[in-house]
């Protein structure tokens, strides 16, 4: 085994972190990418608006950038409402923006824009013909979305799912700038005090690439599933 | 009860933009009827059939389904739209549609494209359901293939499929869209050949369709449209034989 030089748990707290942020993101950013595709499709002309400055605003600013803004500016808009509220209404209101929740927050938002291109993409591929059946049975509109469009929906998304998770993960590391002691952190500060960057890195690495890897294995699984009644080769 | 027509549609227009398909068509059907719609591309003959299940919404015209007429009511662009999209869902759900492009559900196997409607639409019990839907495959000759998925059958074998879900609503009118349009010619002939059975059993039927020969023997009624407008419609007999429009006596008269 490795001599982490006592680091070892250190480093296992932190890639639990990374894991729980990565999933909290992915929820959000599934939820928010849902959304914004119906936004985008829906009839509502200022549905549409909001949907397309979102994922225009979201995808056009670095990670990083957006990342920093959450955090920092975060906290002043917070204490700015928290003083309001607490001058005109006596509601003493506060909110500390911690790095875990900023980084949930940003990573979600960001990766939510990306899901929404992917939602709607895969949304617009379900064939004309496989709704109007739906319709012509008298389906409402919510069983016509749950029975019919989702299932087939996602067999165009999971690949762009798929993607996006594996981006998704690796931004994490980011957060290690705002001060969460995520895996990255821990093997940042650790290979300065111990002068063995390989000794630190490379197990990080290691654990990322175990990540991608098995989530990958799950995305094809899921993709099998989805794709149930697709004769291969064809269409 | 036993008198009410099926289906009743009175002065149907569609227009497209300024485009009008279709201009004044009306249809009393009774029970039992087998009627086809003919006519060259572009006469109307499919919108008509869409006009009928609210696919498409008519511009003007009266829809009655069994004694029930379809309410309309104008939307703020001044478009006319069904009133009240409940009674639309009813209504669809006893006007059972078989497309020319089959429009299986393709994640779904043959079996649960079968009871997906009468379970989730009509509410009838799963076990129920299943029991219905395997005596409609056996009727259509596709009972062993109910484990597989639409793509893995051939044409012939999906739109028999098709006709079976269309079945399992047990439904008032069955409205058929071109039904054999896509096939290959070699796999026409099954699925006209349950049609031709659906008739003799006595269900009712608007079938829009080119196969001369099945509007001829089979159908109780014949329309021929061109342009959006009826040219010609009585029986078979009548329509075949004794056309009185030179349009009808064009359509016939051999292309080559």
């Amino acid at each position: 085994m490795i001599d982490l030089k006592g680091y070892g748990p250190q480093l296992a707290e932190g890639a639990v972190v990374t894991i729980e942020l990565a999933f909290l993101s992915l929820l959000l950013a599934l939820f928010l990418g849902l959304t914004g595709a119906a936004a985008k499709l829906s009839a509502s002309r200022v549905a549409r608006g909001i949907a397309t400055t979102y994922t225009t605003i979201v995808r056009g600013v670095p990670d990083l950038v957006m990342m920093l803004l959450f955090y920092y500016g975060g906290q002043v808009l917070v204490n700015g409402i928290s003083d309001l509220l607490y001058e005109h209404y006596e509601i003493d209101w506060f909110f500390q923006f911690d790095p875990f929740i900023s980084g949930v927050l940003t990573i979600g938002l960001i990766f939510g824009a990306y899901m929404a291109e992917t939602f709607r993409g895969a949304f617009l591929a379900v064939e004309a013909g496989q709704i109007e059946a739906a319709r012509a049975y008298g389906f409402t509109r919510w069983h016509t979305f749950r029975r019919v469009m989702v299932p087939q929906m996602l067999r165009h998304a999971l690949p762009g799912i798929g993607n996006n998770w594996q981006v998704l993960l690796k931004t994490t590391a980011l957060v290690s700038i705002i001060g969460l002691t995520d895996m990255v952190r821990v093997a940042e500060e650790a290979a300065k005090a111990e002068r063995s960057p390989f000794l630190f890195f490379i197990p990080v690495a290691a654990v990322y690439l175990a990540l991608t890897a098995v989530t990958e294995l799950f995305i094809k699984w899921l993709n099998r599933r989805a794709n149930v009644g697709v004769v291969q080769g064809e269409g | 009860m036993a008198d009410v027509a099926p289906l009743i549609c009175r002065d149907i227009h569609k227009t497209f933009d300024q485009n009008e398909v279709l201009k004044g068509i009306s249809l009393e059907t009774r029970k039992g009827d087998v009627v086809s719609l003919i006519g060259s591309s572009g006469s109307g003959k499919s919108t008509f059939l869409r006009c009928i299940n609210l696919l498409e919404t008519p511009t003007s015209g009266d829809i009655i389904v069994h004694g029930d007429p379809i309410r309309f009511k104008t939307d703020r662009k001044g478009e006319r739209i069904p009133a009240d999209n409940r009674q639309v869902e009813q209504i669809r759900a006893r006007l059972s549609m078989v497309f020319q492009g089959f429009n299986l559900w393709s994640h779904m196997t043959v079996l649960e494209n079968v009871i997906e409607a009468p379970v989730h639409v009509l509410k009838v019990p799963r076990k129920e359901a299943i029991e219905r839907a395997e005596a409609y495959l056996h009727k259509v000759g596709i009972y062993e293939r109910k484990d597989y998925y639409p793509a893995q059958m051939s044409g012939g074998q999906q739109q028999r499929a098709a006709i079976a879900r269309a079945l399992a609503m047990e439904p008032e009118v069955m409205l058929f869209d071109e039904p054999t349009s896509a096939l290959d010619p070699e796999l026409v002939g099954e699925v006209l050949k349950v049609m031709q059975g659906l008739a003799e059993e006595g269900r009712t039927m608007i079938v829009v369709t080119h196969e001369m020969a099945f509007a001829r023997d089979v159908s109780s009624q014949v329309l021929f449209l061109h342009q959006g407008v009826i040219e010609e419609q009585g029986s078979p007999e009548k329509v075949f034989d004794h056309p009185e429009s030179e349009r009808m006596q064009q359509f016939l008269a051999p292309r080559f």
